[in-house]
């Protein structure tokens, strides 16, 4: 498998926070930080890639053109990639098509973004063509998905939302001792349950807000990262950008409704089990393999989807994981140990990429008191928008 | 309120029987599958070229799939009444078309008034007052319950 990895020789990533500064800012600061720390001079990358964001209808950064100019044109090739949270995913993976094409050795890929406050609100007029248009004139914003979801958990499995508290309650305590999280108080299960009631039966505090924030990793060829002495840096094993299946049976955002399943069927495997799936195909190794996994905690009960999605327990078994302390720092199968999104919040374009330099940091052994013992492996997920999701699998 | 006619929030989604309404999808000519929102030009089952198909009324009924509600008021185009009141949403699964269809749930009910698995239906209502006339959408609520 070893010809069709690339290295993570640096990683970069701005504090997450609400500040509405321009997003090349953070952008440039999280490149300076990547190319310091890979030691690699700003003018020997020769591809810029960037993740970008096109949020509710409003026209969308060119990123990776924008961040290139910030941090001083020098005739790189440049991309932009939109695919919603998969954004940074899909930015990594076209910089992995390039450096194993032999099209280039060092690459740099980065998302960033500044936010609005409140609910991300469609634009204006009347638009029945447009599902994001329809289900906020009809009351249905994102929280209502995710409640859905966890409510279906309560159902199906026995969660309870004392289980979806505990989930922020590990997630802040390790966010904690993240400098980079925009969020760094610890909270207790009654913190969460005296918040107020978003979504029943989620609230404020099992959803995760939206961020300003930048990230950005440089990567290149095995041997480009050997010629500079960092022979044993991360490898990228696996990238995994695939579409669901017909018929879906989940009710994904913006959506209103299913795709039908009366003549195609439900698809055998959720969309959400697929990405992973072929993470694990490409780097040739399974989930028993997997020391870390960063996902999308979108909300609470997602981080317990995940973790069956990602085939670390069976499904419905999550719960009793995280009861038992598996999920935590320390534990057998630590779940963000970030903070994950819980104490970032979510800067679309750039969160795919961040969870890539947390597994980075983890696997070069550099995460202090967030550190996962003797990790080699690790995996992130996320999944986003219009069908757009990712998975990637790094490994030493 | 005003004595102007309701209108559709939504053109031609849905019928306006009142006694009676429903969705307004569209389903292939050639394999079968349902669309809503309707769908004429192509079909999305990977198994299917069909560029036909036909209108139709979508089952009235079906099961509670899940739900939830919304505490705060969603940003526009959501017109909300001043104050604003939390409503319950209902994801209910349609047997025959095999698929779920988010949607308000009617009669003021709350989340305390809902299972997983319980029957249905579907029922027109306001979604907000307009100077032009109510407009109209179509809400859920459990099957048999009263006005």
């Amino acid at each position: 498998m070893s010809q069709n990895e690339i290295a993570i020789i640096g990683a970069g990533m701005t504090q997450w926070g609400k500040w509405g500064k321009n997003f090349a800012e953070y952008g440039v600061a999280a490149a300076r930080e990547a190319l310091a720390d890979a030691g690699v001079p700003w003018q020997d990358v020769r591809f810029v890639s960037g993740g970008a964001t096109v949020r509710c209808g409003y026209p969308g950064y060119v990123a990776g053109a924008t961040i290139a100019q910030a941090l001083g044109w020098q005739g790189a090739e440049v991309n932009t990639s939109y695919a919603a949270c998969a954004s940074g995913s899909q930015a990594l993976a076209a910089a992995r098509t390039k450096i194993l094409a032999g099209h280039c050795d060092v690459a740099l890929v980065v998302g960033a973004d500044t936010t609005p406050k409140g609910f991300l609100a469609p634009a204006k007029g009347y638009r029945p063509e447009d599902p994001d248009w329809v289900r906020f004139y009809l009351g249905i914003t994102n929280p209502t998905y995710f409640a859905l979801y966890a409510r279906r958990r309560m159902d199906l499995y026995g969660d309870t939302p004392e289980d979806f508290a505990a989930v922020k309650v590990k997630n802040a305590a390790i966010g904690s001792q993240n400098p980079r999280a925009r969020y760094t108080k610890t909270f207790s299960a009654e913190d969460v349950a005296n918040s107020a009631m978003v979504a029943d039966p989620l609230r404020l505090m099992d959803i995760c807000a939206t961020s300003d924030g930048g990230a950005a990793l440089i990567v290149s060829s095995v041997d480009y990262a050997k010629r500079i002495g960092k022979g044993d840096a991360p490898r990228v094993a696996a990238i995994s950008t695939v579409t669901p299946s017909f018929a879906s049976g989940t009710v994904e955002m913006p959506d209103i409704a299913t795709d039908s399943a009366a003549a195609a069927g439900v698809e055998a495997i959720n969309y959400r089990s697929q990405i992973p799936l072929k993470a694990y195909e490409e780097a040739g190794l399974g989930p028993e393999d997997i020391d870390l996994a960063e996902v999308y905690d979108l909300s609470t009960a997602l981080e317990l989807d995940w973790i069956e999605d990602l085939k670390l327990c069976e499904r419905g078994e999550a719960a009793r994981l995280l009861r038992a302390g598996d999920t935590a720092v320390g534990g057998r199968i630590p779940v963000n140990a970030s903070g994950g999104l819980a104490c970032f919040g979510e800067a679309v374009p750039a969160q795919a990429i961040a969870q890539v330099c947390e597994l980075t940091w983890q696997l070069r052994g550099e995460a202090g008191p967030r550190q996962v013992e003797g990790a080699r492996v690790g995996i992130t997920a996320n999944q986003g928008l219009f069908g757009h999701g990712s998975s990637v699998i790094v490994k030493r | 309120m005003n004595d102007k006619t309701p209108v559709a929030a939504i053109d031609g989604w849905y019928t306006l029987d009142t006694e009676a309404p429903a969705l307004l999808g569209s389903r292939c000519d050639k394999c079968g599958t349902y669309f809503f929102p309707k769908q004429f030009t192509y079909c999305r089952n990977p198994h299917c070229d069909s560029t036909d198909f036909t209108e139709v009324q979508l089952s009235r009924r079906g099961t509670l799939w899940s739900y939830t509600n919304a505490c705060y008021q969603p940003p526009e185009p959501f017109v909300a009444p001043d104050p604003f009141e939390p409503y319950a949403i209902a994801a209910v699964h349609l047997e025959e078309e095999q698929m779920v269809i988010l949607g308000q749930v009617a009669d003021a009910l709350t989340v305390e008034d809902l299972k997983v698995g319980m029957p249905m239906e579907l029922v027109l209502d306001v979604l907000h007052p307009d100077p032009e006339g109510d407009k109209l959408t179509w809400k859920w609520r459990p099957a048999g319950a009263a006005a």
